[in-house]
């Protein structure tokens, strides 16, 4: 009773196939997120951004300051270069011709360079991202397995912890906890972040691990011996790895989002560090007069978070193995082609 | 079930109990009520603080505050701002009025425009017009709310009230506005070459002529909608709802909606009595409003039963969702009627679309008026707050819409040889419908969070703006009523949210 599927589908199959055969788990989803156009864009733009930001104005490493190539730094005051601070980056169809100039971005209303002020702001957008995501990926992914783990007791505790963060929109404790914090630098406003956005993460792992402890090969490893610690770290966990990756990765763009919404109504970072939802707060009265305070720490916030969101949508086609990438209609009619020619061989 | 809910709601209870206390200590460390005196550099410095704290009872334990302030808060007291010395009661009252304006009008739109703009997508996946939403959403949902309020702001508010001062739209930019909507709509409607390019040509066309006609007549100035447009635009409507909901072979269907179209036509012209001896006798309010709404679905279902026949269901739904929207436009219709009046008014001075504020301070006017005034005022805050809903809901419907059209069940409907829209409209979109009711509720706690920054940014004085104020100003009790009521209605939303979900979807078992 074995039906025939139908040619396009074979073909789809065929294309499939081809697509997994005699390959690792990892590197299947590396090849996957490779082909997906958009996250490898956001990735190279990334990475850009982030380069671009560390070596024009340096950073610190354990005390010392590496420097940058940049000749100004953020908080230096000097004479305004053009009337009212306007930027000297000049495009090739301007009268000008192009061109950067000393203050590409501009210079604010006390002669602060501008571009300097926004990467330093960047700066601080990557530390709150990376540390905002390292902090809730430990609670997370600690609260998700163990309660998803041991479940009874356990699960039933950890769960009413986190129903209660649902109670409240994030930017409210953010607002609340942002006032207490009440921090000039960006590390400890992350911390607390972090401590806040974990409770989706939480909720996926518990359900990844809700159903991969009673799978054979949890079986197995508890029969040969496997101390819980042992299946949840080794077994389970790396099985677990792409919702993970995903919700983090998302999580993290919606951390900047929110540390840059914080820092708008206040409650956030505070002078002297530089943020860029900060400089947004700082400039907007003066968006009519001096665009460019408003618009260049707008611009950088907007691409750093489509980035992640764009590798974070790859990242996601790339682990799920349901999703299933509909080849080009080249390549269907490519292999519909070979299809019909090795079935016209075989029939005469 | 009932053991569900009651079970539900007990457990909300006590998560309700928890989070106030933990709110309730962490805002007592956050704040600090002697902020103000202690910079201060009077004499007295010492006795004031002496009696703040006295005041505050500052000297007892957090907990035991706590315990006061719940004994009050279960007995209905909200408490007092110690800051103005209002009563939280009356602060809250002013205040949810304008956030729940907000909410609504932002969830609202953001579902109809989300869930109809996924789907599309996801009938067109990996096409053009797909790949532009899935962009643009993604670009939506990377905008920090309050930069685009800002510029919305600056565009939106100031661009446009310049604009009325000469609205004048240079035949370039109609050119090229139509070419953009030839484009986007041939990329919706799909199909062969011919078919595009015949929909795109269409699209361009109406849009030239739907521009032209608005420059000549000088619609900027004194928009209208007036019995012409209501007419073509009703019938238009009549027609597009037939045609999602039944179908235009469904002859019964088609009548009705064409009945009730040109039953709200004809009724246009009484209804400017209606409405003017409404406002005399002084019941024309949004209760009345809302009434009227409903008497119109009302009568919409009635013409689809006296058409009757096998399926009269289907007539009465066609007939109601026609004449909803048909009765809508001859209430902004009448709102419309007072715009002269409106900028005309010393107050407004011709500049229309408000960026601070829920309503204008001083205005005199019928309720016509400051319905206008209202939707003038909540019109850019609700965009700001709605392009983020509205970035989440095309994500899911199109999600959704394209796990449904790869069930079984679709490939059954099909090759029973029903046609494509009962196939999309009542397999698909009624199933990939369930997901989003669940998602909804819960969207709109994130949206009353949303509401924080956009009411700050466009100072409108709601429950987001009370709590960031006495936040700011270290007065614990305002603070904690926003928390609670927030705390409130996330709990009832996720059980909303489960309860919806086990009716919805029989697979689904509440375990009791």
């Amino acid at each position: 009773m074995t039906s025939q599927p139908e040619p396009t589908e074979q073909a789809e199959n065929a294309i499939e196939l081809k697509a997994v055969e005699g390959k690792s788990q990892g590197k299947i989803v590396r090849e996957r997120f490779f082909h997906h156009r958009g996250a490898i864009v956001a990735l190279v733009a990334l990475i850009l951004v982030a380069l671009l930001s560390l070596t024009s104005i340096g950073f610190p490493v354990f005390g010392w300051y590496v420097g940058g190539w940049w000749q100004y730094n953020p908080a230096e005051t000097m004479a305004l270069e053009n009337a009212g601070g306007t930027p000297t980056l000049t495009m090739p169809w301007s009268e000008a011709g192009f061109a950067i100039g000393n203050h590409p971005f501009g210079q604010d209303t006390i002669g602060r360079d501008i571009f300097a002020r926004t990467m330093k702001g960047v700066q601080t957008t990557m530390v709150i991202m990376v540390v905002v995501g390292a902090v809730a990926t430990v609670i997370g992914v600690l609260v998700g397995a163990l309660s998803g783990f041991f479940r009874g007791f356990t699960d039933t505790l950890l769960m009413r912890i986190t129903d209660l963060f649902i109670t409240m929109p994030l930017l409210v404790i953010g607002a609340v906890l942002g006032k207490l914090v009440g921090s000039a630098s960006a590390v400890p406003l992350a911390l607390v972040l972090g401590a806040i956005t974990w409770t989706t993460l939480a909720r996926l792992v518990r359900g990844e691990f809700l159903s991969l402890r009673e799978r054979e090969f949890v079986d197995a490893a508890r029969v040969a011996g496997a101390s819980n610690s042992r299946i949840i770290f080794k077994h389970i966990l790396p099985n677990a790895m792409g919702v993970i990756i995903v919700t983090v990765t998302l999580l993290m763009s919606a951390a900047i989002l929110l540390e840059a919404a914080l820092s708008y109504l206040d409650f956030g970072i505070k002078e002297p560090t530089i943020s860029l939802g900060r400089m947004i707060s700082d400039y907007q009265s003066s968006f009519s007069t001096r665009p460019w305070l408003f618009w260049w720490p707008g611009m950088f916030i907007i691409t750093i978070v489509l980035c992640i969101n764009f590798i974070g949508d790859g990242l996601r086609d790339a682990f799920d193995p349901r999703q299933k990438r509909l080849p080009s209609a080249r390549a269907m009619a490519k292999a519909t082609r070979r299809e019909h020619q090795s079935s016209s061989v075989a029939t005469s | 079930m009932l053991t569900f809910i009651v079970r539900r709601v007990l457990i909300g209870i006590g998560i309700l109990f928890v989070s106030s206390l933990i709110m309730y200590v962490l805002v007592d460390f956050t704040i600090d009520p002697l902020e103000d005196l202690r910079l201060s550099t009077d004499p007295s410095k010492d006795l004031q603080i002496e009696q703040r704290i006295e005041l505050l009872n500052l000297n007892d334990p957090v907990l035991l505050r706590y315990l006061w302030w719940l004994g009050a808060f279960v007995t209905g007291d909200l408490g007092t701002a110690w800051t103005t010395g209002r009563d939280v009661a009356d602060i809250l009252a002013a205040a949810i009025v304008s956030t729940v304006q907000l909410v609504t009008a932002a969830t609202v739109l953001a579902i109809f425009l989300g869930i109809a703009v996924g789907i599309v997508s996801a009938l067109r996946q990996y096409t053009t017009f797909d790949y532009l939403i899935t962009f643009l959403s993604f670009l939506l949902y990377s905008l920090p709310s309050f930069w685009i309020a800002v510029l919305l702001k600056q565009w939106g508010a100031i661009g446009y009230n310049d604009f009325l001062r000469d609205p004048v739209i240079a035949i370039p930019v109609i050119l090229g506005i139509a070419l953009v909507m030839g484009l986007v709509w041939s990329l919706a409607f799909g199909g062969d070459v011919r078919r595009r390019l015949t929909v795109g040509a269409s699209a361009a066309g109406v849009t030239i002529a739907v521009l032209l006609y608005i420059q000549l007549t000088d619609w900027w100035s004194q928009p209208n909608i007036g019995p012409v447009l209501l007419a073509v635009s009703s019938l238009a409507i009549a027609l597009g709802v037939t045609t999602l909901s039944s179908g235009l072979r469904n002859r019964r269907a088609l009548y009705t909606s064409l009945t009730v179209a040109v039953l709200g036509i004809a009724l246009w012209y009484p209804m400017q009595f209606g409405f003017y001896y409404l406002g005399a006798w002084g019941v024309m309010n949004w209760a009345t409003a809302l009434g009227l709404g409903v008497l119109a679905a009302l009568v919409g279902a009635g013409v689809g039963l006296l058409f009757r026949g096998p399926d009269w269901r289907i007539s009465a739904r066609t007939g109601a969702l026609t004449a909803v929207p048909v009765a809508t436009l001859i209430f902004i219709d009448r709102v419309m009627q007072v715009w002269d009046d409106y900028m005309a008014s010393n107050i407004i001075r011709g500049r229309p679309i408000a960026t601070i504020g829920d309503r204008t301070p001083n205005l005199e006017g019928d309720f016509w008026v400051t319905t206008l005034d209202q939707y003038t005022h909540l019109l850019l805050p609700t965009i700001s707050l709605m392009l983020l809903s509205f970035a989440g809901y095309t994500r899911y419907a199109r999600g959704s819409m394209l796990e449904v059209m790869n069930q079984d069940y679709i490939r059954t409907a099909r090759a029973k040889g029903l046609t494509e829209r009962t196939v999309v409209m009542r397999h698909g979109f009624r199933n990939s419908l369930i997901p989003m009711a669940t998602i909804v509720p819960i969207d709109i706690i994130t949206l009353i969070g949303g509401a924080i920054i956009t009411e700050n940014i466009f100072n409108r004085p709601g429950m987001g703006q009370m709590f960031l104020r006495h936040l700011d100003e270290n007065d614990i009790e305002p603070v904690m009523a926003y928390l609670i009521i927030v705390a409130f209605l996330a709990i009832v939303a996720n059980i909303v949210a489960d309860l919806i979900y086990a009716v919805l979807d029989p697979r689904i078992r509440v375990n009791a």
